[in-house]
């Protein structure tokens, strides 16, 4: 279902060919031929899937645009075409877009429904050129167009292409267009919520059994499971987690109040404890009215649970299942489960469990399999300049030597092209400018002074404390060089210390400036203003407590998200805000710029990331497809992929250049606090509430390891430098050091697991744990290494 | 799969009632049963929404506690008007009332005057966020300094007396949350290939600081410098570091009792009693691996025959009361079933005081360490051998004078029982006491017994009407200063002092002391603490505790703030209060007023609460720090307000009395 919104590809395709730094806002409108090339790779199924993505995206409540359509689309997939294309491949989403369509005419958005009709037409036809397997499609195609045309008839302009100027509209609307598997879109909101969209959602709920035999279904399953052979049960019981969710919300929507209650009290003991929340929202939903507006029953009626099964197991299944005439559980199983069925072996119980624990199920394996390029950009080739000074006090103490080979290796690692690593222009990145350049040398020097570090080397770590925080410290972040710390604070500040003796300064104010001679060599310095040098400076805009803080690359810009639903861009050298990106209506928990700067990336409470460029006031790309909140957000080192950890348990990484969702990984049993990518691009680190850290090998898409050994919240994770040691804080006090080079040493990555997904990870958290190191009451909000490898970690004092 | 219920996943729903009472506040008078029902559920499901959701930002806001603001900010999310007006920092207690057959919970709201607001000055400005760094760890290794915890809690060190093997670096062995993830793997095959895994060898090697603090403590604590030996004794109570020297300190105890018992050294004796009193105040220690060692130090402190050079005149009294005192603390702290101290203890007291050949000290001793046992065990064992022992007093005390050392035992345990026991019998017994009744049940103790009976019963009931005025505890973690005024049994004050046969005046002030505070079933000994000094007068002893003396005048004497009795200073402090006019009333203003200091507060700032705290370093330990070489410096906070002790005062000898001598003509 990773469906793709064309125009988006298209805005990409262009933009590579136009060359780095002239990235545009998404031009959509014209180009649409160029469109359906985006679409070949989905197969017939890719009309389908644009469409609902764009459906589902509306209903995230998006933009806060009014005169962007799509936000209105919200409550659309209204029923009065429900009947329309039965049989037809993707029947709901055609049924979708009428609605959709319906609706702009009805709020009279005549360019968007044009836009969007012609789209969709383009669709019908892509589909039906590229020859579509199997007449039904063929036919279901035809019908749809039919459908089409006939609600479409009373439109002013028929499809006739758009100038390209009317492309504003369009290009508005086209952010909102989502990428990646159906979402769910947020229909909690009051008020966007709408009946008929609702009731449509559940009206697969309708389905009438015996309320009283439902527990006798269930039992009997649970029997036959608990009988059927080891090597079987272990796959099986996956089924009673989404059935037990299925047949209660049946219950509850068919109105059998005390049905559904005593269900639920009889077997949500059974269920595996990392199910607890959801059952503990499940709980609480005994009323039909209830269902209206609740996410996580949309979450499961909307998407799919996703069970690996093996075929054995299956045709075990299936047949047990026909004996018994076990109609309600089929159903069940034919309409809300997607079971993916693999041959071979069966899997353990522990090879399922490292795997499950997401809201919607595993991943399927295809999702994992489009080929990821995780290898490092090459480096730019900057002359550095060999401080004579430098080499002589080297020289002096005496290691000549050694700096030598390390120089080389640098210098043969940057130069070498990483077979892994995307084309250096796929998409593109913001020219280096001088400041960058000696940033770049800087750091380089730096790194010949960097520690090895390694299981008999372990860092220091220098703990910085916020006191007098109460309880409000919410987000820190350290700039690359740790010149400078910035706090989000609850009070809705955001607060810049300089670390170094440089104290902060703004530049001098307009009329100031005028005066300075601008041909002097150190303008830089005079344009400063001495008066208000100061340790702390304190930016004041929001207005609801800061969630997310990043610095710019370049230490020149600030970024933050809040609360209030927006994301804001500070200078370093004025402090000032410069720019307030809306686009998330909701809390807004975390923001991160990207490794090159221009970009960034943002993640809410309305379930998508959204990227954003520092130069456009709207976003770029949006991520759609957690299935809850956006926690944490995370740009790959060569800045093509961003990375996001949710509250639906699994971390999915996106393709910057299409929008694609590449990789989804599950096996985390609590919403995801924490990523990091490590230094070389090949692993991802992860940390949930569940006290757990696992390792992730990106290119394979496999889980690589799992770190246990904290007792809550992992918040905040980072690698070394060169990637030897993994730091870990946490909510329970501790940082945590772990040895990553051991994790990642001997993985299996045969071409068997690759294939099959299945994992056997080792257990030696124990061994790989360097060091557990206890804070006073301070939870480690942040982490940071420091171009010498020294940690740096930041927490609230919060006394108990 | 069917694992035991880990879920507790409750269906509470609110309570039909609250609806209507919420209905009758908003004037809707007749609401249905069915609309209640309907109500509720609604209301239940949607709070628990709420509640969910604003969970969700308390997590985003890296707090473990949620507050009103993040239910504001989940109403926000529904589009809901948040609820103003509801920020209190802390719990908001509410109040219950029943009348009517209805119950109510309602939140208490008081009427607030503005002018009143107006007029109170302002209040503190919080103080700005900073930030504040320090070395977590250096190389992998973590500095103990005051920011960092200590290095071993309580629990670990527990865990690696009772369980050495799974002990390994704290919060490894936590399962974590998942504990559905197969039971099979819980149970680790003990023989099976994996490498057994022995207890570590514990290295006890201290580094050249934590030496140099040992070394500087233990001679501090049994040195001549009182000042000294007071910081030496709170940093041994307070520092969260000391786990590492702990067999080095207990080891140090029981070598010194052993010694000096031989050597008959009060004063020495006393000042290692100090010691295993400010080891067991450490709230960061875990004793128990110790009190093998330290429990026969102890109890030699309270039953031997001899503790000084000369018994007739030296206190030794009070070193085996306080040492009772310990060994009580001992066993309430430590006595569990299996290792039984309290019943040990018991017997080996009760087996001594049988014993007819038990000297008048050892007597003394047993019968101080069982009634510190509690009521209980004075009403079980000591009760009933009353009469006997009371024949044997008077056989010394009337007989024929044979040797002036009994007679001082004599006496000492006959104001010992009487002390003791009154205040049992006072609650064990009806009103009306009865000199004969009592005589035919306790022989020749009886008389005095019902007067101290009497007396027992007088000051409870004036405790009752003045325990709100005359108490002021101030409570925190452990309860730090006591000051009470002890009404007085005047007219046995004076005159006790120098007549040999009279010691029984110190007892007697303890006594009232004690029932000074609140009454309770067995009042935890130890609490009462003496401090004075011996050369002292008032002007000199200027602990924090002076500056709440009215005045450093002659009457009201504030004796010196240590941490233990000592034997001279319950001495002193009787000598200061028999120069005051005896006959005033024990309420007067201020003229027999006593402050017994029961112990320091750990640090003046511990009220200062967070707010005022720059250092994240908690109240008890911004004490010197365990290892930094400055927490010994004389340099030290508390060296500042506390003068130098008069030279040559040799304050703590017990073998002479010069505490009687020097300071009574000071007042």
């Amino acid at each position: 279902m990773a469906a793709l919104a064309e125009e988006q590809t298209e805005v990409a395709v262009k933009l590579e060919s136009e060359g780095p730094p002239a990235l545009l806002p998404p031009q959509a409108g014209d180009g649409a031929g160029e469109g359906g090339g985006g679409t070949t790779n989905n197969g017939p199924n890719g009309g389908g899937g644009n469409v609902a993505a764009s459906s589902s995206a509306g209903g995230d409540g998006g933009t806060p645009k009014p005169t962007v359509a799509v936000s209105a689309v919200a409550p659309a997939g209204a029923a009065p075409v429900s009947a329309a294309a039965p049989e037809a491949g993707a029947p709901h989403d055609r049924q979708t877009l009428l609605a959709v369509l319906q609706f702009l005419r009805q709020s009279n958005l005549r360019e968007a429904e044009e836009a969007l009709r012609r789209e969709a037409r383009l669709l019908e036809e892509a589909v039906a050129g590229s020859g579509a397997p199997g007449e039904a499609d063929g036919a279901s195609a035809e019908a749809a167009s039919t459908l089409l045309s006939r609600v479409t008839a009373s439109a002013p302009g028929p499809a006739a292409p758009d100038p390209p100027g009317s492309g504003a509209s369009g290009a508005a609307a086209v952010p909102v267009l989502a990428t990646g598997p159906a979402a769910p879109g947020k229909v909690g909101s009051v008020a966007v919520e709408d009946q008929p969209d609702v009731s449509a959602v559940l009206s697969a709920y309708n389905q009438q059994g015996d309320p009283t035999m439902y527990e006798e279904y269930y039992s009997g399953l649970k029997h036959f499971i608990e009988c059927s052979l080891d090597c079987h049960r272990a796959e099986l019981s996956q089924l009673f987690y989404p059935l037990f969710v299925h047949m209660y919300l049946e219950l509850v929507y068919n109105q059998h109040e005390n049905e559904a209650k005593s269900f639920f009290e009889k077997f949500h003991g059974d269920q595996e404890c990392y199910y607890q929340d959801d059952l503990r929202v499940l709980s609480s939903l005994t009323k039909k009215e209830h269902m209206k507006g609740n996410e996580t029953m949309l979450d499961f009626r909307t998407s799919k649970f996703v069970l690996r099964i093996s075929r054995d197991s299956y045709q075990l299944l299936k047949r047990h299942l026909q004996e018994k005439q076990n109609n309600q559980i089929w159903n069940i199983v034919q309409e809300h489960l997607y079971i993916d069925i693999f041959d071979g072996m069966p899997r353990s119980k522990q090879q399922i469990d490292a795997m499950v624990g997401s809201l919607a199920g595993e991943a399927k394996r295809e999702a994992n399999k489009s080929k990821v390029f995780f290898g490092l950009l090459k480096e730019p080739e900057i002359e550095v300049p060999l401080d004579d000074e430098d080499e002589e006090g080297e020289n002096e103490e005496g290691k000549p030597k050694k700096k030598k080979p390390k120089k080389d290796s640098i210098g043969s690692k940057s130069k070498k092209q990483d077979p892994n690593a995307p084309p250096q222009n796929r998409i593109p990145l913001p020219e280096l400018k001088d400041s960058d350049k000696l940033d770049k040398i800087m750091n380089m020097k730096e790194t010949t002074k960097r520690v090895r570090l390694g299981p008999d080397c372990l860092p220091s770590i220098c703990f910085y404390t916020f006191l007098n925080a109460y309880q409000g410290l919410t987000a820190v972040d350290v700039t690359d060089d740790s010149s400078l710390i910035a706090g989000g604070f609850a009070d809705s500040t955001v607060r810049v210390w300089s670390v170094t003796p440089k104290k902060l300064r703004s530049v001098k104010q307009a009329a100031d400036l005028s005066l300075i001679d601008k041909e002097s060599d150190d303008v830089l310095e005079r344009i400063m203003d001495e008066k208000t040098a100061s340790e702390l400076k304190i930016l004041y805009g929001h207005s609801g407590p800061v969630y997310g803080a990043s610095f710019s690359p370049d230490r020149n810009y600030l970024l933050s998200s809040s609360e209030d639903g927006t994301v804001r861009l500070w200078s370093l050298q004025t402090f000032t805000c410069l720019v307030g990106y809306k686009g998330h209506n909701y809390p807004v928990w975390d923001t991160q710029f990207s490794p090159y700067g221009y970009y960034f990336v943002s993640g809410g409470h309305d379930r998508v990331a959204r990227l954003w460029a520092t130069d456009h006031y709207q976003p770029l790309r949006i991520f759609a497809g957690h299935l809850a909140d956006v926690n944490c957000t995370r740009f790959h080192p060569n800045s093509n992929y961003v990375a996001t950890g949710s509250a639906d348990r699994t971390v999915r990484l996106w393709d910057v250049l299409n929008g694609n969702c590449v990789r989804i990984f599950t096996g985390h049993k609590g919403p995801i606090h924490s990523l990091t990518f490590s230094p070389n691009g090949r692993f991802l680190a992860t940390g949930a509430t569940d006290g757990r850290v696992l390792l992730w090998d990106i290119g394979h898409g496999l889980m690589v390891g799992e770190l246990k050994g904290h007792t809550d919240t992992v918040c905040s994770l980072r690698f070394s430098r060169d990637g030897e040691i993994l730091a870990s804080g946490s909510m329970d006090n501790t940082v945590r050091l772990w040895d990553a080079v051991k994790a990642f040493e001997d993985l299996e990555t045969d071409d068997f697991t690759t294939a099959t997904g299945h994992i056997n990870l080792p257990e030696n958290s124990q061994e790989l744990l360097l060091g557990t190191y206890m804070t006073k009451s301070t939870p480690v909000v942040h982490l940071h290494f420091t171009r010498r490898n020294l940690v740096l970690a930041a927490g609230a004092y919060s006394p108990q | 799969m069917a694992e035991e219920k880990k879920l507790k996943l409750s269906n509470t729903v609110l309570p039909s009632e609250s609806m209507k009472v919420v209905a009758e506040s908003m004037g809707i008078a007749q609401i249905q049963e069915e609309t209640c029902q309907l109500l509720t559920d609604e209301v239940s499901y949607r709070i628990k929404e709420i509640a969910q959701d604003a969970l969700k930002f308390m997590h985003m806001g890296k707090r473990q506690k949620l507050t009103t603001s993040d239910i504001d900010y989940a109403l926000k999310l529904k589009n809901v008007e948040p609820l103003y007006g509801f920020h209190a920092q802390e719990f908001i207690p509410f109040r219950f009332a029943s009348g009517g057959g209805r119950e109510l919970y309602f939140y208490e709201e008081k009427e607030v005057d503005l002018s009143d607001i107006i007029n109170t000055p302002l209040p503190r400005v919080p103080l700005d966020v900073c930030l504040k760094a320090h070395w977590l760890s250096i190389e992998g290794c973590q500095p103990a300094i005051p920011e960092n915890p200590p290095p071993a809690p309580k629990e670990q060190q527990k865990a690696e007396a009772t369980e050495p093997l799974k002990s390994a670096k704290p919060g490894q062995e936590e399962d974590g949350p998942l504990k559905g993830k197969g039971k099979e793997k819980k149970a680790p095959p003990l023989l099976e290939g994996a490498p057994l895994r022995l207890k570590p060898r514990s290295i006890h090697e201290l580094s050249v600081e934590q030496q140099l603090y040992y070394k500087e403590i233990t001679e501090a604590c049994v040195g001549s410098c009182e000042a000294k030996r007071a910081e030496a004794l709170q940093s041994i109570a307070t520092d969260p570091g000391l786990y590492q020297m702990l067999p080095r300190f207990s080891t140090f105890i029981s070598e010194g009792v052993r010694v000096n018992v031989v050597q008959n050294n009060l004063a020495l004796l006393i000042y290692l009693m100090r010691m295993v009193k400010a080891l067991m105040d450490n709230p960061t220690l875990y004793l128990e691996k110790y009190v093998h060692e330290l429990i026969p130090a102890v109890m030699t402190c309270i039953v031997s025959r001899q503790l000084c050079l000369r018994p007739d005149v030296d206190n030794h009294w009070a070193l085996r009361d306080f040492a009772a005192r310990l060994v009580a603390q001992i066993c309430k702290h430590f006595s569990t079933t299996t290792n039984n101290i309290q019943s040990r203890i018991t017997k080996t007291f009760t087996k001594s005081w049988v014993d007819e050949k038990t000297p008048w000290t050892t007597r003394y001793g047993s019968i101080a360490g069982l009634a510190e046992l509690g009521h209980d065990v004075i009403k079980t064992l000591i009760l009933p051998r009353l009469q006997q022992e009371g024949e044997r007093i008077r056989g010394v005390l009337d007989g024929p004078v044979l040797s002036n050392i009994d007679r001082i035992g004599a006496d000492h345990v006959q104001s010992l029982l009487l002390k003791h026991c009154a205040p049992v019998l006072a609650k064990l017994r009806p009103p009306p006491d009865n000199q004969d009744a009592y005589r035919a049940e306790f022989g020749s103790l009886g008389p005095l017994l019902c007067s101290h009976v009497v007396k027992a019963r007088a000051q409870a009931a004036l405790q009752a009407q003045q325990v709100n005025r005359t108490t002021l505890t101030i409570t925190q973690p452990r309860p730090t200063l006591t000051l009470s005024q002890a009404p007085q049994p005047g007219p046995r004050t004076p005159g006790l002092l120098k007549v040999p046969g009279s010691i029984a005046l110190p007892v007697q002030t303890l006594v009232s002391a004690r029932a000074a505070a609140p009454p309770q079933p067995s009042p935890p000994p130890t609490k009462f603490i003496v401090m004075s000094s011996s050369s002292a007068s008032s002007t000199q002893q200027v602990l924090s505790l002076s500056t709440s003396a009215p005045g450093s005048g002659s009457t009201t004497t504030s004796p010196v703030t240590t941490t233990v009795p000592s034997v001279q200073p319950i001495v002193k402090l009787v000598s200061t209060a028999t120069t005051a006019p005896p006959s005033t009333a024990p309420s007067g203003p201020g003229s027999v007023q006593k402050y017994i200091v029961v112990s320091l507060p750990p640090t003046g700032e511990g009220k200062g609460g967070p707010a005022s705290h720059s250092s994240p370093a908690p109240p008890q330990s911004s004490a010197p720090s365990p290892l930094g070489a400055s927490a010994l410096c004389g340099g030290k906070p508390e060296a500042g307000e506390s003068p130098p002790p008069v030279p040559g005062t040799p304050k703590a000898n017990g073998s002479q009395p010069p505490g009687s001598g020097s300071p009574q003509p000071a007042p």
